[in-house]
């Protein structure tokens, strides 16, 4: 929203005061100004009221015409000029000789053998409209010669409010209301409202009105006739432009131009057309004409002013085409009402059309203003118009009334609350200049709200306090840190895992953690040919190719793994995100928060890349838990799975994740000649997984011995189990130290090692031992390797 | 006999010193001191004579085979260091402007600036607490007064799931549940409530280099029976100098969010500029860093404490945009491109 200062100005007097400064005030204490601050008119001088004594055709141009302007002095001046609107006796806007607009500095000019001594002016070129059709028509009655800077008020101090900081703020989308901000900041007074007493109509006859929809909270209306005047006053066209709107005629102006002074929208109808005013809703759809010449669909929820049952306008958002004042309208009825404001933000949306109107209403508008609106509304027109007559008295119809709100708070209150001492003077002289109005007894306030601040914005005592920082100035607050008792922090186990596996990750592994999206993208799962799979949708996912929610991390990874091929021969990444698993049995969502891994080489085959993958794996739990992984092969779930190699990872007989290896189908869309592995792993249940203290052992000082033994068989497992089985105290170690494999067998060596720490074993008790595991696998039909 | 000793001796000394390696020094070894060598030959001739010039003879034997053994071991030490000086003379000298191979892991920039921030408040006794992405809508508007029709709701643009739930679009959606997990220790203990919650938000918008719709914010709250504006203020500046690693200067604006009362709008002087205007900070000198407030008193009675006895504040940081203006990225769609060229640059930093 565009401000006027000399608007401003109307209702308070800042002279003397630095007027950038003031903005920059209002900027930290009330809303956000945005950073451009336009100096109107500053880049125009020299421009005068000058008369066309004499218009004569240029010889050689159909377009030029030679001029004699009257610029108040002695002389003539001769001009040659171009508009098509010249004519004598004309008044219009001159730049003499020595004038300035913008760059140009005005000096006699030759133009097609005629010499130009000055520049007759449109309105755009003086920048104050955008109108440059013409010169520069001026009805006014001024004595030529005068600059019209010093009549009209081209300059101007224009700054833009960001409308989203004034979303709680009703009373700040007028003049009047900023005016109110500026006085409590500069400690001026703000001006009393010029109008007019309407109750001097009262007597007039009334207009039928009724509010048949609680969503009209007031309807105020006034009727009158005979406007003779067409084009509204200069300053007024000028201060519309300013704020970025365009003057059109004089009775849309003045509409427009309360609407920007007070914040209240208005709506002039033709009076044949409102016969009876009703406000109400339709049980049927319908369509509907706006005075923009738009058809428009209206629904059941929509709120509609009509005449009887005829609807005329769309409550709060636009009037109807059919109703619009035209050139034989006789007699207006002019509407100033307030709605509700939840139902006028909701209609916009599905109407998907926000005007200047509705913006104001969706921000709970005070109903007090509306017959406000009207009395100025009058006096404006009688000052500008004096043909003009009111036919009607005013008719008003206050349907619902804000609550008035009351506040009791003490001045401990504010103490503790803003941390430092504002006196009781400084607070009621804020408050009593905001419009509240104060009573101190005791230390203890009562504070009535104005209805202006009454609507939604100010309810508690807590805003109250805002009203008094603001104005006080947070840049003038003393600080200091809170008087709070010491604890200490007790970090969560979740927090200290994630980090330290990453820690691994990144540091031991050289392992790339990559973020990505917590929803499928079907595209890029398509082109690898990995299917959409998850459990729930999103409901207004504006893009149908990502609005599955994942349920395994793995195929965005896999989507990374595909991306950045060309990075390197052998990478690495991983994810710590979200996945919703599954829906639980009130339809919830089950969500898990995962880490997933994902392995690319070139250079190794897949067995190493999958061992690898493992260690890191059995690295993290060793580590972080001092715990073992054990794994359970598993069917595949999902078509990126290859089914062979596809591990649970299992930890104190909870199942926390998968390895696997990418299915050959997607694998070789990735990369025929690379090898890709995955896995995931729960972290939240990998977080409750008990950490097994470290026990000491203290090193034995007697030498250890050592067996090796080679066996023929295709899997460590049997042999591990059997080792196990024995339970010897002796066996502090075992490990696998070769695998030899040919067409006819494969053969698996492990070595023991036997020690204790109290005495030298001999060669007898050890072998003793290991003879039994060797007959143990015997039993089961592996053999010692001869 | 003497003087087939002595030719003996010098015959040996001449053969030692062309000697080049350990190989001939053994080689020569076997020929003067091996079991047919010819020092050990003069002992077998030994047996044909007399007793006294056997010990006569056999003493002269001796102190030429000791004499031979120290000169071979002399020459041995001599061939050794011959050894590592070629050893050093042939090392050639290495091209260092050929760059070794590296092959770090890195770590997520949202990651580092996280942890740094994790770190500043946990220094300040804060709590550092995790919270779910897909929330309902009581904890993302209800608990934290934005009830149905707030026009609050529809300056953000929230994702919904079919199932009425919804993905968190703001960090806030943690407080509630961070007010009740603590506030049995806040009212019993008289344990304030200070803690931060990191955390991944979501907005359905349309993305561009300064829009995304997937990304980081860091809620932070303290509630106590005494905590004021005045310690808001403290604190921000306090964490966002730490943050920045200098004295940065804060003040805040009227900023209106519903879940405090007053809220704010949090600047601190441009980093660039330092204050004094240039096209990063629009020529402002400040730039918009974030929200925050004093927690409303809706907000702390839903989480169970009394408005009456204990204030709060509350502010919620934008992680992204930390981690954009401490990297310097320029395009917000960086962070989740899974791009390793651009993200495997962030290796750890201290």
């Amino acid at each position: 929203m565009f401000l006027s200062m000399n608007w401003i100005k109307d209702f308070v007097d800042l002279s003397g005061l630095d007027e950038r400064e003031l903005i920059a005030k209002f900027s930290l204490s009330t809303a956000e100004v945005e950073n451009d601050i336009y100096f109107k008119g500053s880049d125009i001088s020299g421009i005068v009221a000058a008369k066309i004594v004499s218009v004569e055709d240029h010889p050689d141009s159909k377009k030029l015409h030679l001029l004699k302007v009257d610029i108040g002095e002695e002389q003539l001046v001769d001009v040659v000029c171009g508009a098509p609107n010249v004519r004598v006796g004309m008044v219009t806007a001159f730049a003499k000789l020595g004038a300035k607009i913008g760059d140009v500095t005005i000096a006699p000019r030759k133009l097609a053998g005629y010499t130009s001594n000055g520049m007759c002016c449109s309105e755009k070129e003086i920048g104050i409209s955008d109108d440059n059709s013409g010169i520069m028509e001026i009805l006014d009655d001024i004595t030529l010669g005068t600059d019209l800077k010093d009549i009209y008020e081209i300059d101007d101090i224009i700054f833009e409010v960001d409308n989203k900081s004034l979303t709680n703020r009703p009373d700040l989308w007028s003049h009047y209301g900023i005016a109110r901000e500026f006085a409590a900041i500069s400690g001026r007074k703000l001006k009393e409202y010029e109008s007019v007493e309407l109750s001097k109509y009262d007597n007039l006859k009334k207009i039928d009105l009724k509010i048949e929809d609680p969503l009209c909270y007031r309807y105020s209306c006034l009727q009158f006739e005979n406007i003779k005047r067409t084009i509204s006053p200069v300053n007024m066209r000028i201060r519309l432009f300013y704020c970025g709107m365009r003057a059109i005629n004089f009775l849309a102006d003045l509409t427009n131009y309360l609407m920007l002074e007070l914040g209240q929208p208005m709506h002039a109808f033709d009076s044949r057309k409102v016969e009876k005013i009703r406000i109400k809703r339709f049980e049927n759809e319908f369509d509907f004409t706006t005075l923009d010449g738009i058809k428009r669909h209206i629904d059941p929820d929509t709120l509609m002013i009509c005449s009887d049952n005829t609807p005329v306008a769309i409550a709060g958002i636009m009037g109807g085409l059919d109703s619009e004042i035209v050139e034989d309208t006789h007699t207006l009825t002019l509407e100033s009402a307030t709605f509700d404001a939840t139902s006028i933000r909701k209609s916009t949306v599905r109407l998907s059309h926000r005007t200047d109107a509705s913006i104001r209403y969706e921000k709970s508008l005070d109903p007090e203003l509306t017959v406000k609106a009207i009395a100025r509304f009058v006096y404006l027109l009688n000052k500008y118009d004096e043909n003009v007559k009111i036919v009607s008295s005013l008719t008003d119809e206050y349907a619902y009334k804000y609550p008035k709100v009351t506040l009791n708070f003490n001045k401990d209150y504010v103490d503790k609350y803003t941390g430092i001492s504002i006196d009781n003077d400084t607070i009621i002289d804020t408050l009593t200049k905001l419009g509240f109005k104060v009573e101190l007894n005791d230390n203890n306030f009562t504070v009535d709200v104005p209805s202006y601040r009454a609507t939604k914005d100010v309810t508690i005592k807590a805003d109250i306090i805002e009203e008094i920082t603001r104005i006080y100035g947070y840049d003038n607050f003393e600080i200091h840190t809170a008087k709070a008792p010491l604890f200490p922090t007790r970090p969560e186990n979740t927090k200290k895992d994630e980090d330290n596996i990453k820690d691994i990750l990144v540091k031991r592994y050289s392992l790339h953690e990559l973020h990505s999206y917590i929803w499928n993208n079907v595209d890029n799962q398509k082109e690898i040919g990995i299917d959409n799979v998850g459990v729930i949708k999103l409901k207004n996912a504006t893009n149908p190719n990502i609005e599955t929610i994942r349920k395994s991390m793995i195929p965005t990874l896999l989507c990374e793994i595909k991306q950045n091929i060309g990075f390197s021969t052998d990478y690495g990444i991983f994810e710590v995100g979200r996945v919703v698993s599954a829906m639980d049995e009130n339809n919830m969502c089950v969500e898990n928060k995962i880490l997933g891994i994902s392995l690319y080489s070139k250079t190794m085959n897949t067995r190493d890349l999958y061992f690898r993958l493992k260690g890191i794996i059995e690295d993290i739990f060793e580590e972080l838990k001092h715990k073992k992984v054990e794994y359970k092969t598993n069917a595949p779930e999902y078509n990126f799975e290859h089914p062979t190699n596809l591990n649970e990872i299992i930890c104190e007989d909870i199942s926390l994740g998968k390895i696997g290896i990418a299915h050959p189908s997607v694998q070789n869309k990735i990369d025929k000649r690379a090898a890709v592995v995955f896995a995931d792993i729960d972290i939240d249940k990998f977080c409750k997984i008990n950490n097994n203290s470290i026990q000491y052992e203290e090193p034995s000082k007697f030498p250890s011995i050592e067996i090796d033994l080679s066996f023929i068989s295709s899997k460590f497992e049997p042999i591990k189990k059997a080792i196990q089985n024995v339970q010897c105290p002796l066996i502090k170690n075992f490990e696998v130290i070769d695998i030899y494999e040919d067409k006819n067998f494969k053969s698996i060596a492990v070595r023991l090692t036997f020690s204790d720490s109290n005495r030298t074993l001999t060669k007898d008790e050890v072998t003793k031992v290991s003879d039994k595991i060797v007959e143990d696998l015997k039993q089961n039909g592996i053999m010692l390797k001869s | 006999m003497k003087e087939k000793f002595e030719q003996l001796k010098n015959k040996l000394n001449i053969e030692l010193k062309e000697t080049q390696n350990a190989q001939t020094l053994e080689d020569l070894r076997i020929k003067y001191l091996g079991k047919k060598g010819q020092i050990t030959d003069l002992l077998k001739g030994m047996k044909d004579l007399t007793v006294e010039e056997k010990k006569n003879f056999g003493k002269l034997i001796n102190e030429l085979k000791t004499q031979a053994v120290e000169s071979i071991s002399k020459r041995s030490e001599e061939l050794k260091q011959l050894e590592i000086q070629r050893e050093i003379d042939t090392m050639p000298e290495f091209d260092l402007s050929i760059e070794s191979k590296q092959n770090f892991g890195s770590y997520h920039p949202i990651t580092l600036v996280q942890r740094e921030c994790e770190r500043i408040f946990t220094t300040m006794g804060f709590n550092v607490e995790d919270y779910p992405e897909v929330v309902t809508d009581y904890e993302c508007f209800e608990a934290v007064n934005v009830p149905k029709n707030h026009p609050a709701r529809d300056m953000q643009d929230t994702y919904y799931l079919e199932n009425g739930e919804l993905l968190k679009s703001q960090t806030s959606a943690a407080q509630n549940a961070i007010l009740k997990k603590y506030s049995k220790q806040l009212i019993e203990d008289s344990m304030p409530i200070k803690a931060i919650f990191p955390g991944r938000c979501f907005r359905n918008e349309a993305t561009d280099a300064s829009h995304e719709n997937t990304f980081f914010q860091m809620e932070g709250v303290m509630v106590d029976k005494d905590i004021s504006i005045s310690n808001l203020i403290y604190f921000m500046k306090t964490m966002l100098s730490e943050v920045f690693m200098r004295d940065i200067k804060v003040r805040l604006r009227p900023g209106f969010f519903p879940f405090v009362e007053p809220g704010f709008e949090l600047d601190i002087n441009c980093l660039i500029c330092g204050g004094d205007g240039c096209p990063s900070c629009n020529h402002s000198g400040w730039l918009e860093l974030c929200p925050c407030g004093m927690i409303h008193p809706e907000v702390l009675k839903e989480g169970g404490i009394d408005p009456e006895k204990y204030t709060g504040f509350a502010f919620g940081l934008g992680l992204t945009r930390l981690a954009m203006m401490k990297y310097r990225i320029k395009d917000i769609r960086d962070l989740n491109s899974g791009s390793l060229k651009a993200l495997s640059q962030f290796t750890e930093d201290k």
